[in-house]
């Protein structure tokens, strides 16, 4: 890469890799996890390793700390041939896996020793070390507490500080944000930027998370084991310059985004609070006039561009079909029920009690029809218990229930014929086929005969499975495997969807696919409730509530609840800020004493 | 090894005795598992016929006969039941309230007297071929002591010509348990050997907690060091406590001396260890692990090792199967060591066996343990 | 209600046969333990190894050793000339038998005093030791008859003529291979059954079919009824084998064997979806399935009677469905058992299949609202 190689003043890089290959074989099929990479990364600096699932960052993070070897290829870490001597790279990096590589069983302080022990701290520099690095993390108060006790963002913490033990000259962390909440996040961010900045480690980082990109001083952009991309992350953003624009109409948010994503010379369009952010397939300022016919009063107001309108570019111009077919075909639906009016969901003073645990505490809110509704919080704040008592799967300790007219403790099985479910990470049935796995469930809607037939070559038709109806759905790319559990979701066109997670790990183009078809619903009427922890999706949602420990902390449209984190400091603040400035209202005392 | 590779050591050595002191599962499988197993098979497993309902039909009741008859009700080994028709024995063998029937024709007493011969009908449920055969064992003693007691009784020349004087070495009473525990310990050790290292390693792996091990200075002759060492000693913990069981519980004698005793179960428990430490390398989630474990090391040790299944009388390529089963050996020595005292021409071979076993188990864990996830 | 169950039903087939791993698990183990047990547990003895000591060679002793050496039990390992070595070849398990015969003893035959053979048999495994007593009192007595026919000693008043009913060579085979269609049966069913629902729990789709208008039953039953499909075909599979590899004689008809099959496999279904009710995982599922499987098959009298167990352990195994299978499938196929005679089997495995259903249909209720 032509960019990196002329800084020029940049030492010899900390990773060097040469066309690696690597190769998976599962049962008969062998699966390519990486196809040819030659990258560099710059020592001093954090390199960011960006992909979606299944890119093949763990597998790279892996064979660069020596766990495994290429196929082909070569990989120099620190100077040294890993291949060839990977104890002596293995003596001068620090790893840390996803799950952070912790022994829950142990406490901090003794999780820290196991570390220093192994990685050959001797006892009389530890105190210092060990100070440093609780002051660091914040973890100080907490030395005796089991690991498995600690918070998300608290373990990450930890998992970080057993790998700095002893300084090491290279720092790989796999996925260390995933999960964690945005301040966690952020806090860990000043971590690594602390210690590229006065200890020169060089740090390299995988994420899912394309907004993390811009944090990096380089990126190797990741997708199907392929390298799409690699410079600093402005040179990325420097190829969109004058692409990126904000459309604003009359015309409702959602139908806007569908007409625009269809519009000629227009590769990108997301609904971002109330406007749509319009990507152009090149440079020409589009003509708003005209772009869209329903909308004439379009508007479009150009904005600096972001590290995901590069990779969808890049992603465009590498699929060679053009964006998929207006979605016109999603079936009415049929009123079986006389439809509930007014609020579909409403939930009361909702508690739920694990022993002395209090998972959920007094949730309220109310979903109307045909809204789409976000549950946001990060793991273990509540949001996963509470969306399975609206299921139905876990009674409540306290409070109201109602969906779509029912109350869930005693009519059960009637609300569920209403209430279509994804679960998370996709739960299908592994070991069948595709037509199986849509059988299966139209059945178990009590889905028969004909309508059941139909309902099954729509999903076929609609998600454009047609072609995968034999395939094994253990064996389908991540893409396919949501658009199927969707389908079987909707076998039995149901009022009320939930989703856990629906998009977690997908690719942006997938991420959009699957939105274009949640808008249809519901533009339909469907009431849609989702949960996540990307907080960009939040931008979809019609209302959002904000969770942490079990309760609600604000709750309201998107763009209210980003109105109320402005300040000075921050005019115009993201979902994440306003996520951020959300949680640490209630500690703001604390933490300036 | 230098002062870093014992710290490595120390500290791996240390977080294995945290992790045991505060999971029970370990010292479950350690201690519980092996005193269960041993309970139930202690109790449940038992080849001794005692008290054996049997049907007597006497059709012409006499002196002869009676004389006959009074020897059952003098054996420890039978409950006689009194039939007045074959036919009402045969019945009662149907419905399996009797196992045997011992049958005296109503031309006994006639024919014994007429020239000796007489026959006296004996009947074997044969379903149960081991019993049946034992059954017919026993109705074979009574008989010839009824046929001594006679001829001592009338003073003359013995009734028959033979007298045959059984001695049964080592366990005079020919008390089932007494063998069937030693050898259950071994079936039990290698359950429970195999499985404590097999799972522990895949508990690391599913936890993603060797990955980060393995980036670390640690060698890979540390990591499965530090594996044996902790389990090594809670299995020889497990051992004691199922050599207290048998000695205590079940009374079985402990002729030989302890330390040959704790000697050989190093020796064995080196070898289960490394056949846990083999399948923790090729499956790595305790799930799999545990089946594996199961699979290989409890079924050939039940039925192969020879502790309850007669090792000469199975088919030759079977019985050159039973070489691999480390069981095999530590059966033959625990039976040895329990009940016939240090008989070092079986202790010595099989040991030897032993060690090889465990060079091969542990030489082959340590061939394939790779410090890489590949 | 009965479509939904019937979807089910063909979901879990498929969901066990499409996956290599789980067709080697009902196939490669069942196929190996029938085979093991088949083979290598058996009771007879072939080839006791012995050592004879003949203090007194002569025609007759000759006659009696050549009626040792003549059984197929017995296979000669060495001739003695000395006693030094007795010891020693027992010690070492190098022998299991050593017969001594007495230096008197031509002449104490001859004399009409009962002549003196040592029979010194190892008994560290006492059931062997009990066999190879009774295989050489048997050689012992068929000598003393005949000798004493042939030399005009008084006959003994009476002899035993000993039959063994339903098993005339009382070959143990006979006895473990029938015993076997009950085992893997057991094994199987529990496998299938007691792991459905842990395996759905881990992959999430379990919650997936909560959310579906399934009622709790008929999940349940749409669980139960594959374990039972799968359960009653190995079950036919090994039936076959035992018939027409091992050649076990069926006598008896298939209803009263099947009536039993299906009873004994309801109620290790019920058994198993009470695992499966309770465990979170399929490890859990797992070590459940494994607590329940060995003491209910050391239990059962698959290997040694239950007549020898103590009194509160004979008691217990009541409780164990195995128990009344294994009387019904040996019965049928050795005695030719009909129903009639059965039904004290059949009943109580009906009476455990209809508790272990119910428990399991609560605790099913329970753990999922």
């Amino acid at each position: 890469m032509p960019a990196t190689e002329s800084a020029g003043a940049a030492p010899q890089p900390a990773v060097r890799l040469t066309d690696v290959r690597r190769s998976f074989r599962t049962g008969k099929r062998v699966v390519t996890a990486l196809d040819g990479i030659t990258a560099s990364a710059v020592s001093g600096a954090v390199t960011g390793l960006i992909g979606p699932d299944g890119a093949g960052k763990t597998t790279l993070m892996r064979l660069i700390a020596g766990l495994l070897r290429a196929d082909a290829g070569r990989i120099e870490v620190l100077g040294i041939d890993v291949a060839r001597d990977p104890l002596s790279v293995q003596a001068r990096l620090g790893y840390m896996p996803q799950r952070f590589g912790l022994y829950e069983d142990l406490s901090v302080r003794e999780n820290l020793d196991l570390y220093a022990d192994l990685q050959g701290v001797p006892p009389a520099v530890r105190p210092a070390r060990y100070d440093e690095l609780l002051h660091m993390t914040g973890l100080g108060p907490f030395t005796a507490r089991m690991a498995g006790r600690l918070s998300g963002g608290m373990k990450q913490k930890l998992g970080l500080a057993c790998t700095l033990v002893h300084p090491p000259d290279l720092l790989l962390l796999d996925e260390p944000t995933v999960g964690v909440d945005p301040v966690s996040r952020r806090e860990l961010w000043q971590i690594i930027d602390h210690l590229t900045r006065d200890a020169h480690m060089t740090v390299l980082f995988s994420t899912a998370y394309l907004d993390e990109a811009e944090r990096c001083a380089a990126v190797l952009l990741i997708h199907e084991g392929r390298l799409l991309g690699h410079g600093p992350p402005g040179q990325f953003t420097a190829d969109m310059e004058g692409r990126s624009f904000f459309a604003t109409a009359s015309l409702g948010r959602r139908r806007l985004q569908a007409r625009l994503a269809q519009a000629p010379g227009v590769i990108d369009a997301v609904i971002q609070g109330s406007r749509v952010r319009v990507v152009t397939a090149d440079a020409t300022p589009p003509v708003a006039t005209g772009l869209v016919a329903e909308a004439s009063d379009l508007t479009l107001i150009p904005t600096p561009p972001r590290f995901e309108d590069s990779f969808v570019a890049r992603l465009r111009a590498q699929a060679a079909t053009p964006a998929p077919p207006p979605s016109a075909t999603v079936a009415p639906l049929a009123p079986a029920a006389p439809k509930p009016t007014g609020d579909v969901i409403s939930v009361a003073h909702l508690t739920r009690r694990f022993g002395a645990f209090v998972a959920v505490d007094d949730v309220s809110f109310t979903v109307a029809r045909g809204e789409i509704f976000g549950l946001l919080g990060a793991n273990g704040a509540g949001k996963s218990t509470t969306f399975r008592m609206l299921c139905g799967l876990l009674p409540p300790s306290e409070g109201t229930l109602r969906v779509a007219g029912f109350d869930l403790r005693t009519a059960a099985a009637p609300a569920r014929g209403r209430i279509g479910y994804m679960a998370q990470k996709f739960s299908l049935y592994g070991d069948l086929s595709v037509a199986q796995n849509l059988r299966f469930f139209s059945s178990a809607y009590r889905l028969t005969g004909a309508r059941q037939r139909a309902r099954i070559e729509w999903a076929e038709a609609e998600f454009e499975l047609g072609a995968m109806r034999d395939a094994t759905a253990r064996d389908l790319p991540l893409g396919f495997k949501q658009r199927l559990a969707l389908a079987c979701a909707l076998m039995h066109e149901p009022d009320i969807l939930f989703l856990d997670e629906p998009t977690s790990g997908v690719d942006p183009l997938a991420r959009r696919e699957f939105w274009r078809r949640i808008n249809a619903l519901a533009e339909q009427g469907v009431t849609v409730l989702v949960t996540t922890h990307f907080m960009e999706e939040a931008e979809y949602c019609d209302q959002l509530v904000i969770m942490a420990q079990g309760k609600v902390l604000a709750a309201g449209e998107p763009e209210a609840i980003k109105q109320g984190a402005r300040t000075a400091a921050q005019p115009d603040p993201t979902m994440e800020d306003a996520f951020i400035a959300v949680i640490e209202a209630p500690r703001q005392p604390a933490r300036a004493a | 090894m230098n002062a870093g590779a014992l710290r490595r050591l120390f500290g791996l050595l240390r977080k294995e005795a945290l992790q045991i002191w505060r999971d029970p599962s370990a010292l479950a499988i350690a201690f519980v598992l092996p005193a269960v197993l041993l309970l139930i098979f202690g109790y449940g497993v038992s080849l001794d016929a005692r008290n054996v309902p049997i049907a007597l039909v006497v059709q012409r009741p006499g002196a002869l006969a009676a004389s006959f008859t009074s020897q059952f009700a003098r054996s420890p080994f039978f409950r006689p039941r009194r039939f007045l028709t074959i036919q009402d024995a045969e019945q009662a063998m149907a419905s399996r309230a009797v196992q045997g029937i011992v049958w005296l024709p109503s031309d006994f007493a006639r024919r014994a007297a007429a020239g000796g011969n007489s026959p006296i009908g004996v009947i074997v449920n044969g379903v149960d071929a081991n019993d049946a055969r034992i059954i017919e064992g026993y109705v074979q003693q009574v008989w010839a002591t009824w046929l001594t007691a006679r001829a001592e009784a009338a003073g003359g020349s013995a009734a028959l010509p033979l007298s045959a004087q059984p001695q049964v070495r080592f366990n005079p009473a020919v008390d089932s348990r007494d063998y069937l525990v030693p050898g259950l310990i071994a079936v039990i050790m290698t359950l429970t050997g195999a499985l404590l290292t097999a799972l522990v390693i895949a508990r690391e792996w599913e936890r993603g907690t060797m990955e980060a091990l393995m980036v670390t200075r640690v060698t890979i002759n540390e990591i499965l060091l530090a594996k044996l060492i902790p389990y090594f000693v809670l299995g020889m913990g497990g051992m004691a406590g199922s050599v207290a069981i048998a000695v205590f519980l079940f009374g079985v004698p402990l002729q030989g001396s302890i330390w040959v005793l704790t000697a050989t179960s190093a020796l064995f428990m080196l070898a289960a260890l490394g056949m846990g430490l083999l399948i923790s390398g090729f499956a790595r989630n305790q799930f799999v692990a545990g089946q594996i474990a199961i699979i290989t090391t409890f079924l050939p040790a039940f039925i192969l090792s020879g502790f309850v299944f007669d090792i000469n009388s199975m088919p030759r390529a079977v019985q050159i199967i039973t070489h691999i089963v480390a069981a095999r050996y530590f059966v033959a020595i625990l039976q040895s060591v329990f009940l016939a005292g240090n008989v070092w021409s079986v202790i010595l071979p099989n040991a030897l066996a032993l060690v090889v076993m465990a060079g091969i188990f542990l030489g082959l864990a340590r061939g394939t343990a790779r410090k890489r996830l590949d | 209600m009965i479509r939904q169950v019937l979807a089910l039903i063909v979901k879990e087939l498929l969901a066990v046969l499409r996956d290599a791993k789980s067709r080697m698990v009902l196939i490669g183990p069942p196929l190996i333990q029938l085979l093991v047990f088949g083979y290598a547990a058996t009771f007879d003895l072939n080839h006791v190894p012995v050592a004879i000591y003949d203090q007194d060679p002569s025609a007759a002793s000759r006659d009696l050793v050549a009626r040792f050496l003549g059984s197929p039990t017995f296979h000669l390992v060495a001739m003695l000339r000395s006693p030094h070595r007795i010891n020693e070849l027992i010690d070492q398990r190098q022998v299991q038998l050593v017969l001594v015969i007495d230096r008197r003893f031509t002449r104490d035959l001859l004399t009409g005093q009962p002549a003196p053979v040592q029979v010194i048999v190892d008994g560290r495994n006492s059931n062997t030791a009990l066999l190879i007593e009774g295989y050489a009192n048997t050689i012992l007595s068929d000598f003393s008859l005949s000798w004493g026919a042939t030399h005009g000693r008084p006959a003994p008043p009476a002899v035993l003529e000993m039959r063994a009913r339903y098993n005339p060579t009382l070959s143990s085979r006979w006895f473990i291979v029938p015993g076997i269609v009950a085992l893997l049966t057991q094994v199987v069913t529990l496998l299938v059954v007691g792991l459905s629902v842990a395996r759905e729990r881990e992959t999430g789709t379990f919650d997936q079919l909560l959310v579906t208008p399934m009622r709790p039953i008929d999940i349940l039953l749409g669980k139960g009824l594959p374990g039972l499909l799968i359960g009653l075909f190995e079950a036919s599979v090994i039936i076959a084998a035992a018939v027409w590899w091992f050649d076990v004689p069926l006598r008896g008809g298939l209803l009263p064997l099947y009536l039993g099959l299906v009873l004994f496999v309801i109620a290790v279904t019920g058994i198993g979806l009470m695992i499966s009710s309770l465990a979170g995982t399929q490890q859990q599922a797992l070590l459940g399935a494994f607590l329940f499987m060995v003491p209910s098959i050391i239990l059962s009298g698959f290997a040694t009677p239950i007549a020898n167990m103590p009194v509160w352990v004979q008691d217990l195994t009541l409780l164990n469905p195995m128990r009344y299978f294994l009387v019904i499938v040996r019965s049928v196929f050795l005695e030719g058992a009909g129903v009639n005679a059965l039904a004290a089997q059949y009943w109580p495995m009906a009476v455990i299949g209809a508790a272990s259903l119910a428990a399991a249909g609560w605790l099913f209720r329970k753990r999922v609202t």
